[in-house]
């Protein structure tokens, strides 16, 4: 790894060169032209000078100290287990020295310095001496520099910058006091390779450069990111040329303006922005109020780039800057929404540049390219206070965050869902965290609010994505099912072609790889679509039986004829059956009881016998009904059977007599409910369709044989029989044949046996058993709209929970096919509770009024300002408080009944202003 | 309002100095309750007003949009002054009130009810009263505290700390609120409530400080009767003086040596620039310098009030406790808020007629207990509350947006405004950075509220804001309903209304944001 990264490094220095070359010349003009400008400039020089005479050496001679620096702790393995130690008070960050044995931890009242030992922390300095402790110790941040052992530097809440040199003999360490910021300062940061190079980043919003051999700051940078305009160049004498050409000389310029006594004010007035745009038309530069520098939150010199570094703002953005240049940033860009808590600089890839903000995201922007472009984006759950790429990892980076949320997370930027890792041990937010080595992936340092010092080792880390379930079903609307799961998985299942041999599901199977499968093997999966068949598929069935059905409003028996009819006509034979049985039990008059009736009843449950006597059959004549009555009762079902059919294309599937043993059709049940539907259906093989015209009123007394039993293989059951046939197999025809039973039993009512009918109560738990059938096949609508059509005389059968997951399905199914109309009627006519109150929730309806346009808080047709009255008829003149119709032509409107009378008889706007208005 | 108010218990809802009654014993008719000046604020003219209004279409726009009354309110009016800000208050305030939020609307508008009269605020009282009539609420419970659930009941403990001393508030005081069974709050719906309340006791205080005058029309009253309480005297309230006191008249202050009171001012500002560079006070004496400020505050007000008023003939005096004062009358209050500012007389015996109305004190309990200095009661166990450990921008707003979401924005956007606000004007200067004064008042607001900022230098308070500001200062923020047009008149009298409105702006989102900070700190600790 590290060879690669010499080589690649290696590479990029080659790569710029040229560009290096390209800039030298202006801070050699720099140099020369300086003269006078005296010894202001020297410190600055002392930087750009070496920087520019032999830029490329030093930043090689950096990477072979760097590389120097791998090799030799590459020789000494570090070690170590996750442990914790307690502090005496709240970390506020903390930094790792660079031989990774030693972690400095800084808050508003601890300033330590401790040693990670194997097994534990070991305090081992405290530098919060004094008898009275200041302003100054109290940390927000703290920096171990990466150079020098001895070298710290700390920002204070109270705006002072404090270096502190190890080496001191005596037992204050404290070096040097930077007291230039006026703001808290948020962020001090060391330069990677220069010894003597530290920045600052504060609330004031100024970020400092400081010389540590000078006394005070050698540049200052301004956040301030308003736009200087035309004057201000008039005024400081400065003709606005083309930014390139006049480069060399306005750097000149600004090098004199801001050089190190110049105080920051001026700097803040400095014109930047109108040069900054042209050159580098980045994000937006969304400016605060004129005159106010936002706060910066974080600095951060590149790793990389030895002139660069970076610094995020308050109000969202990042800038760039080149240390040489205080006059104004290279480049701009809006990072986040809200204030940009933290940046990271990715130690390996050049122009990488991670930030977290308020808004809950971490991103990774790619800076070398001309326009800032945002690589990827994680999204977490709090506030990101810190994030550290992790070493050695190229996509992988932590982060903590600023509140709620007490996890450290580590995040593979391609993955952006689930974190990679998750170390869970504090206890309140996590401040600060550090990677031990920068070259070791493993160790991770952490301080956190709830005093303690934290070291997690990667591989005691939680692995979210290891309990995360990696499945995901769903179903479409018209039946499609898509299913995604890990590609491993996937690949094992499909071998076995689950689906193929079914004969009556003649779905294809399509799978649809993602292609943008960004790195296989860490997170694969695969999405399968099963897509019904099409033609066989479509659900129109069910809007159009949704649309049509009558669920109130008329007798029951008016309501059970039409819906059977529409079922009819839909082809679905089996509904309208069941439609014209309802309506056979429940409407027709007598109710007397017979005791040979009760009796079966007790013996058999729910068997069919009893009803063999109960005949009726509205379209057939009295005397065949009463000749099958008799012919039933001598058990002779078989010859029932045809006879029934053909005669009244109603399906007779037969009594489930298997009580009363009743040989044939209880033989030809017993099968079916082993298992094979199939069965059901070659008992009328020529039934291929459904539509047959000829089944919905039959005349004849002996058409062609009619079977309707079971319905013929209608879409819907095509899905609902797929998953299980052996269960749902049984369960379907003991149900289905019941309603079935009752019809063939009502065929056979005959006026003779008038007398014996049964009451509707007896049918209570068939009829149950029927709704149950229905909506265990997927057929909720059905059930729900008997369960409203017979409302009370079933309800009490069927418990709540059941009525109320039916209603919720249907609603469910009717919502997502926008039949809002048929919807907000079936919550309207259901009688459970939690359903009808759907209806009731956000029914606020917020009217403006129409004269001064404000909300009409109280009423809706009485404005409280203007006390008039908002919506008038136009017909009659009077308020409108219910419906309001209006024309969207003229706006003109009324009482919807008025107006649909009105254009009844006129094509012309009631209110007379003359337009042809239509309704529709 | 009782517009037929001629009548002495109309009249009773004031309390009247000596001079009023003279000339209310001598003109009975007189409509005391009808406020006697015009306009939106009895201490702004109304032509200063009226003038930013008349050119102002933006802010007819804004009210449009986001008043929930739909009317142009005194406050709006007054606030129209600095439309910027004006649209980030309509903003926020329309989505407390009016936005999906946790609670139901009523109990936005009840809890801005309790809310306002922890502070005896009528002004707000009756435009809530009607709006929570409007947005359906049950009129039962404005009969007081005992007639609501339980669960809004429960919120008058936060309610009364919130207002008075929000840094008494504790991870306790949430927990009793979220963890009691049924009537228990959700942590959203708090959060909502603890929004509600610190933004009206906040207004509170900005209604008091710039004296806004009662709607003009009460026909919204809804047959519930208006309360009409200003603890200050109508000839307070008045600006054009038909009450024979020439020497109320604000405007002949010393004219003269305001002047160069201004002047002074502008060269100290100058001068702290300039020194920030070389003076470098020590560590010990920036952190005395705070305390010293915070223990100052304590002698502001009480001190102040007898001075700053040296042509009155009158005294003021602080009843002080509870107990001694006998006047309240049978079905009124008992216990009287201790630190009501009366007029009393010299000579004459008025306690036995001045009534303080009751009306207010129906939505709280405990109305004793108010603002009590915190550098008094700073006894080192109620440590300074470091700004730095939990700020607004970085704590604040994310609990605020995680539990009740958005309004983290609006409040965010708010704060910002009000803080960054400026013309760049001082009185008749033009081009002035007043960015050091601006910092000192919202400083020294937080300094009240025990907030302090590592950061901040506390000397430049006592520079910059002189004594009758910070008698004013003090007064809105913690005892609004004591302010008056004369202490509002005192200060910078050569500014101009709209920067005295700034300040007030300032003030309130000041105060505000402190009261904020304590309640979500308490939140977050509890959450932790």
């Amino acid at each position: 790894m590290g060879k690669t990264r010499t080589t690649s490094a290696e590479g990029r220095e080659r790569q710029r060169l040229p560009a290096r070359r390209f800039r030298t010349t202006s801070p050699a003009a720099l140099r020369a032209d300086s003269v006078d400008g005296g010894s202001l400039l020297a410190p600055l020089l002392g930087l750009t000078d070496r920087a520019f005479s032999d830029c490329p050496d030093l930043a090689d001679g950096a990477m072979e100290k760097m590389s120097r620096v791998t090799t030799a702790l590459g020789g000494s393995v570090l070690t170590g287990r996750t442990m914790h130690c307690h502090l005496d008070a709240p970390a506020n960050a903390i930094s790792v020295c660079r031989d990774a044995a030693q972690v400095v931890v800084a808050g508003r009242s601890i300033f330590k310095i401790y040693a990670i030992e194997e097994e534990q922390f070991v305090e081992k300095l405290n530098l919060r001496v004094g008898r009275k402790p200041s302003l100054n110790l109290s940390c927000a941040d703290v920096v171990w520099h990466q150079m020098d052992e001895n070298l710290l530097a700390t920002a204070a809440t109270n705006g002072v910058v404090v270096t502190w040199n190890l080496g001191r003999p005596s037992r204050n360490k404290q070096d040097q006091l930077f007291t230039e910021h006026k703001r808290t300062v948020n962020k001090v940061c060391f330069h990677p390779t220069e010894a003597h190079v530290l920045l600052s980043g504060s609330q004031d919003g100024f970020m400092k450069c400081f010389d540590l051999r000078r006394k005070d700051s050698v540049s200052t940078f301004s956040g301030e990111a308003t736009e200087a305009g035309p004057w201000e160049w008039a005024m400081a004498g400065w003709v606005p040329v083309l930014p390139v050409l006049s480069c060399h000389i306005l750097r000149l310029h600004h090098s004199f303006a801001h050089g190190p006594t110049q105080d920051a004010e001026s700097t803040a007035n400095g014109s930047r922005e109108s040069w900054g745009c042209p050159l580098y038309p980045l994000g937006l530069c969304s400016g605060p109020q004129a005159g106010q520098s936002e706060s910066v939150r974080d600095v951060q010199f590149s790793i990389r780039d030895y002139f660069t570094f970076a610094s995020t703002f308050e109000n969202g953005n990042v800038q760039l800057w080149d240390i040489r240049r205080p006059d104004r940033c290279e480049r701009m860009f809006t990072a986040h929404n809200g204030p940009v808590f933290c940046c990271d600089w990715h130690p390996e890839d050049r122009g990488w540049l991670a930030t977290g903000g308020r808004d809950k995201m971490v991103k990774v922007w790619d800076v070398t390219t001309h326009r800032a472009k945002e690589m990827h984006c994680v999204q977490t759950i709090a506030s990101v206070a810190r994030v550290k790429w992790r070493p050695e990892c190229r996509h992988h980076l932590a982060t903590c965050s600023m509140m709620v949320d007490h996890n450290i997370y580590v995040w593979d930027v391609r993955r952006p869902f689930v974190p990679a890792a998750m170390f869970e041990e504090h206890r309140d937010v996590t401040t600060g965290i550090a990677w031990r080595h920068p070259h070791d992936p493993s160790f991770l340092l952490s301080g956190s609010k709830d005093s303690s010092l934290c070291q997690h080792l990667f591989r005691d880390a939680s692995q979210p994505v290891e309990r995360a379930n990696p499945e995901g079903l769903c179903y479409g609307l018209f039946g499609d099912l898509a299913f995604a799961a890990k590609e491993s998985l996937v690949a094992a299942e499909s071998g076995r072609k689950p689906y193929a041999g079914d004969r009556r599901h003649p779905i294809f199977f399509k799978r649809k790889l993602d292609p943008a499968e960004p790195f296989a093997g860490l997170a694969s999966s695969a999405l399968s679509v099963f897509e019904t068949e099409p033609g066989g598929g479509g659900m129109r069935w069910f809007v159009d039986t949704a649309e049509r059905y009558a669920l109130a409003g008329r007798p029951l028996a008016e309501l059970c004829d039409h819906n059977a009819k529409v079922a009819r006509e839909l082809g679905r034979n089996q509904v309208a059956q069941t439609w014209t049985m309802l309506r056979i039990i429940y409407c027709s008059p007598g109710l007397v009881p017979t005791a040979n009736l009760n009796h079966s009843v007790g013996k058999g449950g729910s068997c069919g016998l009893p009803l063999m006597n109960s005949f009726n059959l509205k379209d057939m004549a009295p005397g065949l009904g009463s000749e099958t009555r008799l012919d039933r009762s001598k058990g002779d079902a078989r010859s029932d059977t045809v006879l029934l059919d053909s005669s009244a294309t109603l399906i007779t599937n037969e009594d489930n007599e298997e009580t009363e043993g009743s040989d044939v059709p209880a033989d030809y049940l017993l099968g079916d409910v082993e298992g094979e539907e199939d069965e059901l259906y070659l008992l009328d093989p020529e039934h291929a369709h459904p539509e047959d015209p000829e089944c919905v009123l039959p005349q004849e007394a002996f058409p062609l044989r009619h079977e309707i039993v079971d319905t013929p293989p209608g879409p819907e059951h095509l899905q609902d029989k797929a998953d299980s046939p052996h269960v749902s197999g049984s369960e379907a025809d003991v149900a289905s044949l019941a309603p079935v039973d009752s019809s063939f039993s009502l065929l056979s009512v005959s006026h003779a046996l008038y007398d014996s009918r049964l009451p509707p109560d007896f049918f209570g738990v068939l009829v149950r058993d029927m709704l149950h059938f229905y909506a265990e096949q997927g057929d909720v609508q059905m059930a729900v709209s008997v369960l409203i059509v017979l409302g009370e005389r079933v309800r009490k059968d069927i418990d709540e929970q059941t009525q109320e997951h039916w209603y919720t399905s249907y609603i469910d199914l009717l919502q997502r096919f926008r039949l809002w109309n048929v919807s907000n009627e079936v919550v309207k006519l259901s009688t459970s509770r939690a359903v009808s109150c759907l209806n009731q929730a956000s029914t606020t309806l917020h009217v403006n009024c129409s004269h001064c346009k404000r909300p009409m808080s109280s009423r809706g047709w009485v404005c409280d300002r203007c006390h008039r009255c908002a919506s008038m008829c136009a017909v009659c003149h009077h308020v409108v408080k219910g419906l309001f119709v209006w024309c969207q032509g003229c706006s003109h409107g009324g009482h919807l009944q008025h107006i649909m009378k009105w254009l009844e008889g006129s094509s012309h706007c009631p209110a007379g202003c003359g337009h042809l208005c239509e309704y529709s | 309002m009782n517009r037929g108010g001629g009548s002495p218990s109309a009249a009773a809802n004031y309390l009247l100095c000596t001079n009023c009654r003279k000339v209310l014993r001598k003109d009975k008719r007189i409509r005391v309750s009808q406020p006697l000046t015009r306009g939106p604020s009895a201490f702004i003219p109304e032509k200063e007003v009226v003038q930013a209004n008349t050119v102002d279409e933006r802010t007819n726009f804004l009210v449009e949009e986001y008043s929930t009354s739909g009317r142009l309110d005194n406050i709006t009016q007054v606030m129209s002054l600095h439309t910027q800000y004006l649209e980030s208050f309509l903003r926020s305030q329309f989505y407390m009130l009016r936005m999906d939020g946790p609670l139901p609307l009523p109990y936005r508008h009840y809890i801005a009810i309790m809310a306002a009269a922890r502070h005896q605020c009528s002004y707000l009282i009756n435009m809530h009263v009607d709006e929570f009539l409007k947005t359906g609420g049950i009129a039962e419970w404005l009969n007081g505290l005992e007639y609501v659930p339980q669960r809004l009941k429960n919120l008058n403990e936060i309610n009364k700390l919130l207002a008075h001393r929000p840094w008494l508030i504790t991870k306790e005081h949430i927990q009793k609120l979220v963890k009691t069974g049924e009537n228990n709050w959700s942590l959203p719906e708090l959060v909502h409530a603890v929004v509600l309340l610190a933004h009206y006791h906040a207004l509170a205080s900005f209604v008091f400080g710039s004296g806004i005058n009662p709607e003009r029309d009460p026909e919204i009253s809804n047959g519930f009767r208006l309360i009409s309480v200003n603890n200050f005297c109508v000839c307070d309230l008045a600006n054009d003086n038909n009450i024979e006191n020439a020497s109320l008249s604000g405007s002949n202050f010393g004219i003269v040596d305001s002047l160069s009171e201004l002047e002074a001012l502008m060269e100290r500002m100058k001068r702290l620039q300039e020194e920030r560079e070389d003076e470098e006070a020590s560590q010990e004496e920036m952190s005395t310098r705070f305390e010293k400020e915070k223990k100052e505050s304590l002698f502001v007000v009480s001190g102040d009030t007898f001075h700053s008023f040296p042509h009155s003939e009158w005294s003021f005096t602080f009843i002080s406790s509870p107990s001694s004062h006998p006047t309240s009358s049978p079905g009124e209050i008992k216990t009287k808020p201790k630190e009501w500012l009366s007029c009393t007389s010299g000579g004459q015996d008025f306690e036995d007629d001045m009534i303080i109305t009751s009306d207010v004190s129906r939505y709280i309990e405990d109305p004793g207990f108010g603002y009590e200095d915190f550098a008094r009661r700073g006894e080192e166990h109620l440590p300074t509350f470091r700004a730095q450990d939990y700020t607004w921008e970085n704590h604040g707003f994310s609990l605020v947006n995680r539990l009740y979401s958005d309004i983290g924005h609006l409040l965010d956007e708010k704060f910002r405004m009000v803080y960054n606000l400026t013309y760049n004007t001082m009185a008749t200067h033009e081009d002035v950075d007043t960015t050091m004064l601006r910092r000192a008042l919202f400083n020294y607001v937080h300094c009240m509220f025990g907030i302090r900022y590592d950061d901040y230098d506390y000397g430049e308070v006592n520079q910059l804001l002189e004594r009758s500001l910070k008698v004013y200062i003090k007064t809105v923020t913690c005892y609004p309903e004591r302010t008056t047009k004369r202490m509002y008149d005192s200060y910078w009298r050569q500014f101009k209304h709209s920067e005295k409105v700034h300040v007030n702006l300032l003030l309130m989102e000041a105060r505000m944001q402190a009261e904020l900070l304590y309640a979500l700190r308490a939140i977050t600790r509890h959450l932790t």
